[in-house]
């Protein structure tokens, strides 16, 4: 199969102040085995070469387990693929001469830092103000298995642990909530007896926070789980909506 | 701390959302059912015994307080829900893609709402202040056959105009999309979603989202085109 060409339309912005705006990007020979990212890295290497400033975009791993990618690509975050992050994208999905919009996730949450760069430090934020287990590592070490953990939940648990925090769920959301991303935070401990000591106040801290960060409000619309990358569930959501009951409830 | 409990979080105000809905839900279900003694055809007599009773009853009365604190709740809880939304995404997508991940009723349920909203306050013009004496009253309009106060004489006056048929014809259809998304979303956000349950609440939800404005449609429609006298 020969190369393609196709008119990249990306959002540039030079720092959070900056309004910024969408600029044209016409490229050529784009190969259909590259990754989106490689693509971008192709594209980067020739602005640097022609003296321009490169754009401005997250990625680490490459291998779609660390969150850090976080593209909102023709209208869809991580692009037009389910259940994969941008940097599992490749650029067969595409054809030849097609138009391609880049943009940041856009939420109040997650300010701009540059270009496709957004400060994710919200969800940091949210996940120390109660995403943990206290455990005292003192001496007695218990072992791993000595305390039962039926085989449903602890199933349930590890797919809520698969969320990877990157934020699609906000992106997708046209509240701008967080709630799939902090519901699944809750769920993957309030799932487990090591968890259940500290949820309600894990519930109602991780929601607090998650408040004071400006994210918007869950309409159950579904979005979310359609885009998350990692398929995390509704039902994780209503999880949340439980506990958060029962602690805003009961508490004194 | 109580207020907290009462108004604070983001899921407070869904809670409230949800369980204000579902109480309006219920009055749906009261409504359509007296509203439906038309279809005896029978001169409205029937319906006018009914509307009788519910209307000078002390329980029903006072429901209707709580109905109107109720419904005044779900639209104070909704605007404030929008505002948040709205800020929490102030720069919007160049292109954004929303049919791939959501249906378009289930991200307007503030537009249906400000729809049913507005048609409620045409509707209670139309009928309701006039039942209960407040501009006009039903002392105007001739008894029926029977010497009962005649309700169902002003629903055949008041659809005799056609746009208001249309009117209300194009509010049932913003309840239908509301209730669509409003009805399962209710449940969600009280926390009840089982694998076991949610197809029974889903196909329970689209009945009643068809059955119920339908039903209403039905009236003004049935009456303008004379298939009840």
């Amino acid at each position: 199969m020969g190369n393609m060409k196709l008119n990249l339309k990306i959002w540039r912005q030079n720092g959070s102040n900056d309004k910024g705006s969408i600029k044209d990007y016409p490229v050529n020979d784009v190969s259909e085995d590259m990754s989106f990212l490689e693509m971008l890295d192709v594209l980067n290497d020739d602005l640097v070469r022609k003296g321009e400033d490169p754009i401005a975009f997250d990625h680490d791993c490459r291998e779609g387990i660390c969150g850090m990618c976080s593209l909102f690509i023709n209208g869809r975050p991580h692009g037009p693929e389910r259940h994969i992050t941008t940097c599992q994208l490749h650029m067969r999905k595409f054809k030849d001469g097609d138009t391609i919009y880049v943009e940041p996730w856009r939420a109040e949450a997650f300010p701009v830092v540059k270009d496709l760069v957004v400060d994710r430090g919200a969800f940091d934020r949210i996940q120390a103000a109660g995403g943990f287990v206290s455990v005292n590592t003192m001496g007695n070490l218990v072992d791993a298995n000595a305390m039962p953990v039926r085989k449903a939940d602890a199933d349930k648990a590890f797919d809520a642990a698969a969320c990877i925090g990157c934020g699609a769920c906000v992106a997708a959301c046209p509240n701008g909530s967080a709630m799939l991303f902090v519901s699944a935070k809750v769920s993957q401990y309030a799932l487990l007896p090591q968890g259940r000591p500290e949820a309600r106040e894990r519930a109602l801290n991780m929601v607090q926070q998650m408040d004071a960060e400006k994210f918007g409000n869950c309409s159950n619309i579904g979005a979310c789980e359609i885009e998350c990358p990692k398929d995390i569930s509704l039902e994780n959501i209503a999880r949340l909506n439980r506990e958060y009951l029962g602690a805003t409830l009961s508490r004194e | 701390m109580a207020r907290t409990a009462l108004f604070g979080s983001s899921l407070v105000k869904k809670y409230w959302m949800a369980l204000t809905g579902l109480f309006l839900i219920t009055f749906l279900v009261v409504h359509a059912g007296v509203n439906a003694m038309i279809f005896w055809n029978d001169g409205g007599v029937t319906f006018n015994m009914v509307a009788h009773f519910f209307g000078t009853n002390i329980f029903i009365r006072t429901m209707e307080i709580v109905l109107f604190l109720g419904l005044i709740a779900h639209v104070v809880d909704g605007l404030m829900l929008w505002r948040q939304n709205r800020a929490a995404r102030p720069v919007k997508y160049a292109m954004e893609k929303g049919s791939a991940s959501r249906s378009w009723y289930s991200a307007s349920m503030g537009i249906l709402g400000t729809l049913i909203l507005l048609f409620l306050i045409v509707h209670l013009w139309h009928f309701w202040v006039k039942s209960r004496g407040i501009v006009g009253s039903l002392d105007e309009l001739p008894l029926d056959p029977e010497g009962q106060e005649n309700l169902f004489a002003l629903m055949v006056q008041t659809f005799e105009n056609p746009i208001v048929v249309v009117i209300y014809v194009l509010g049932c259809f913003s309840l239908f999309w509301h209730l669509l998304h409003g009805f399962k979303s209710a449940f969600q956000s009280l926390g009840l979603n089982h694998k076991r349950y949610n197809p029974i609440i889903a196909a329970f939800g689209v009945v009643f989202s068809i059955i119920v404005p339908t039903l209403f449609a039905l009236m003004p429609v049935s009456m303008y085109f004379g298939w009840i006298q």
